[in-house]
């Protein structure tokens, strides 16, 4: 039972690309493939400058657990590996594909064999699928539990609450019997008993497409979740669909839950069905910038500018560009960075939107709180901040933020609350590591007294 | 690293951007259209009944006062702003409200030196001192009315209406300190009875206050605890609920004053029990204690209690462990 309804904002939705079925878009001269597109260790390039390399093949493997292979979404040479700026600040090791355009598939691609749990797994983790709601957090490694009798629910996340982004739409409008085959996947070797698809309720097209595939008895439900941002948040989705909150510092497991994007479940189906690895992607191409929104399927590596081109170019001089939504997307500096594996939309506005609003003093209106899905209270988590008062931001939870913007997005004085609570992670966990390596200073130091006084 | 962090942000705020940069921010990057003016004007339109109401019941005298009491409180700020080289914030409309608030709780005979007066220590020494917009803990208007009715103990009590007709105000009469008959409850649902300018019209205060809870610039937790106190409390005690609702500031009170964002709690349980402690003593000081009217004095002090208040009542955030 629920007890009650979480917080959120009512962000416009402004979803003008639901209506566009995904055009695939020329193949683009170059593609720039980083090997670090997921959660976890880069990968290591498995191709040397000058190889011929073809769609569907093989550049880079996992180079850990915690980790996924990178394929390539198009034929031709492999013109440089070099370190590549990337938006999130980090060099990375960046392989540069000049294409010939024949697209030729690669002759290894191939179903694979797939009859246990491992080799259930083994073929995710080879399918280079990482969480394509936005995460990038490597599938095999959130499907691999200990214990499968851990997993109560799986929920598909079909919420996608950000504005302007279709792309999930589009999978569960086009590509529903994927995502269905991705369900019977887990149901045979996960054994999942129960499985929610989760979708808001403003995506009735996607609600209605599989409370159709529903048949009695199948295990499988459709919840209608009512459109608030942040429904599609991890934590959101599952305490409005089985009730629970994750503790602070536990994983959705804890609780019995395992949440997985409709998309990324697709492109599983997908490879364990005709072994076409993750190397393209549907993205929703929008914002006011931009001349012809629409969707587009483009290969993983598309610098950005080809993708714009794609969509008519530019109306106005685009002055923020985001990966994702305009919730919590990631700003890009230029328009050569590459479409990553866990783009799920790219988004261009001009100087209107992008212009930053003017910072005032806060009025204490207690709106950040009030929003707050997690109640927690960005306006006491500043004031801590500002005092660099680590103590009372663990007091406060900081650490529970998934910073999905609802704060800032509310709040009257334009306060940066989000990037507060960025920087007082980042002060907390520097304080207690400080505390930490005290703490076996002081213990080290008593230790080595008593050695003495002995 | 946090500083550094935080200041490079601020530097891409102001720094002329060369051609063809782009803007790189943290997100969201999104922002609903509320702001810190948009409130205060929202809540100066909320005012606006309860004025034309006063320049009704009381005379044009009651404009007058008003735009004396906003004109200083405007000004006062801009000065002191200036004085202290602190940006202006006249903009956010902030000044303004509490000017009209200050008038609203004004006999409309007060001498306009004294409404100055009064606006100014407002805005100066109650709100500027303690750090401006946000970092009062007192609400400005109450307690210059305060300061005004302990300096100004005459005019702050003498209660003319435009026929230069002198009249005790309900509670006075209510607590059975003159002779002089009740108004109707239809005079006193519209506004025509003793008190200050801007309080006696509860229709037009009603109105004011639907508005601002139609815009969710207040909540209803503190009105409706605040009112339903009083109501309770002076119905067990028999002290005719119907006229303690619509006398003295308590609509104007409940519904503008103890709503105010920096010195009243952020959670809607602290609202309530703010709302409670409100009626509690405003109902205390009318009953029993020697001023006829305890509104003022009640949001004051729960004003002070506000931030243990805040924090008691912070909500215990989801998948925290219990505190």
């Amino acid at each position: 039972m629920l007890k009650k309804r979480l917080h959120g904002a009512h962000v416009p939705h402004w979803k003008n690309t639901a209506g566009s079925k995904p055009e695939r878009m020329p193949v683009p001269p170059l593609i720039n493939l980083p090997m670090s597109m997921h959660i976890g260790a880069p990968a290591k390039p498995v191709v040397k400058v000058g190889d011929e390399v073809k769609v569907g093949q093989l550049v880079a493997e996992a180079g850990g657990f915690v980790s996924s292979p990178i394929y390539s979404g198009v034929s031709g040479k492999v013109k440089k590996i070099e370190d590549m700026l990337m938006s999130s600040g980090q060099k990375v090791p960046t392989v540069t594909i000049e294409t010939d355009g024949k697209q030729e598939l690669f002759e290894g691609v191939a179903p694979p064999k797939v009859t246990n749990l491992q080799e259930f797994l083994d073929a995710v983790r080879n399918s280079g699928v990482v969480g394509l709601g936005g995460a990038g957090f490597p599938t095999a490694v959130k499907l691999t539990v200990k214990d499968l009798s851990m997993i109560e629910a799986v929920i598909v996340n079909g919420a996608e609450c950000e504005p302007f982004i279709t792309s999930d739409t589009r999978t569960m409008i086009d590509d529903a019997e994927l995502v269905w085959e991705g369900i019977e996947l887990l149901k045979k070797y996960l054994q999942v008993k129960r499985i929610i698809i989760g979708i808001e309720d403003n995506k009735p097209q996607c609600i209605e497409n599989f409370r159709k595939m529903c048949t009695p008895g199948c295990g499988v439900e459709v919840k209608a979740l009512p459109a608030i941002y942040p429904q599609g948040g991890e934590k959101v989705l599952i305490y409005n669909t089985i009730g629970r909150a994750v503790p602070e510092g536990k994983l959705p497991i804890d609780v019995g839950a395992v949440v997985i994007n409709c998309t990324t479940l697709a492109a599983i189906a997908k490879y364990i069905k005709t072994g076409i690895p993750l190397y393209e992607k549907c993205v929703t191409v929008d914002g006011s910038a931009v001349k012809n929104p629409k969707n587009v399927i483009a290969p993983i590596g598309t610098p950005l500018k080809d993708v714009f081109e794609f969509c008519g170019g530019f109306k106005t001089e685009p002055k923020k560009v985001l990966y994702g939504g305009p919730m919590m997307g990631l700003a890009v500096p230029d328009l050569n960075q590459p479409l990553l594996k866990n783009t799920n939309a790219v988004l261009a506005f001009g100087e209107k939107e992008a212009r930053l609003p003017k910072e005032t003093a806060c009025i204490r209106c207690g709106r950040c709180v009030g929003h707050c899905p997690f109640n927690l209270a960005p306006v006491d988590i500043e004031t801590a901040f500002r005092l660099k008062d680590a103590a009372a931001l663990a007091e406060l939870k900081v650490n529970l933020c998934m910073e999905c913007g609802c704060c800032a997005y509310v709040c009257p004085a334009n306060r940066p609350l989000v990037q507060v609570n960025k920087l007082a992670k980042a002060m907390l966990k520097k304080y207690q590591d400080d505390q930490k390596a005290a703490e076996e200073k002081k213990k080290a130091k008593e230790e080595a007294m008593k050695e003495a006084s002995k | 690293m946090s500083n550094s962090a935080v200041s490079n942000a601020d530097q891409t705020k102001t720094s002329a951007r060369k051609d063809g940069q782009m803007i790189v921010s943290v997100s969201p990057h999104i922002k609903d259209k509320a702001s810190t003016s948009s409130i205060m004007l929202d809540v100066l339109i909320a005012l606006a009944p309860a004025l034309v109401a006063s320049v009704v019941i009381f005379g044009a005298r009651a404009l007058l006062v008003t735009a004396v009491c906003v004109a200083f409180a405007v000004g006062s700020e801009w000065v002191f702003e200036k004085i202290v080289k602190k940006p202006s914030t006249i903009g956010d409309l902030s000044a303004a409200v509490t000017g009209v608030l200050l008038a609203f709780n004004l006999p409309v005979g007060i001498p306009l030196w004294q409404a100055a007066f009064g606006s100014i220590v407002a805005i100066v020494v109650v709100k500027q001192l303690f750090g401006g917009i946000g970092q009062n803990f007192a609400n400005p208007a109450i307690t210059a009315r305060i300061i005004m009715l302990l300096a100004f103990s005459r005019t702050m009590t003498t209660w003319v209406f435009p026929d230069a007709v002198s009249t005790a105000t309900p509670l006075v009469i209510l607590k059975g300190e003159t002779q002089q008959a009740l108004p109707s409850l239809t005079d006193m649902f519209l506004g025509f009875r003793g008190g200050c300018l801007g309080e006696t019209s509860a229709l037009a205060l009603i109105i004011g206050g639907i508005y601002l809870l139609a815009r969710r610039v207040i909540s209803w937790h503190t009105p409706v605890a605040f009112i339903g106190t009083v109501l309770l409390m002076t119905l067990l005690l028999g002290k005719q609920p119907e006229y303690q609702l619509m006398s003295g500031g308590l609509l104007i009170g409940a519904i503008f004053m103890a709503t105010d964002y920096a010195t009243t709690p952020n959670t809607d349980l602290g609202r309530i029990i703010f709302g409670i402690g409100c009626g509690l003593i405003t109902v205390l000081i009318r009953v029993w204690g020697n001023y006829p009217e305890g509104v003022s004095f009640s949001i004051l002090l729960m004003n002070i209690l506000t931030p243990h208040i805040s924090k008691l009542t912070r909500k215990n955030p989801l998948g925290g462990a219990k505190a």
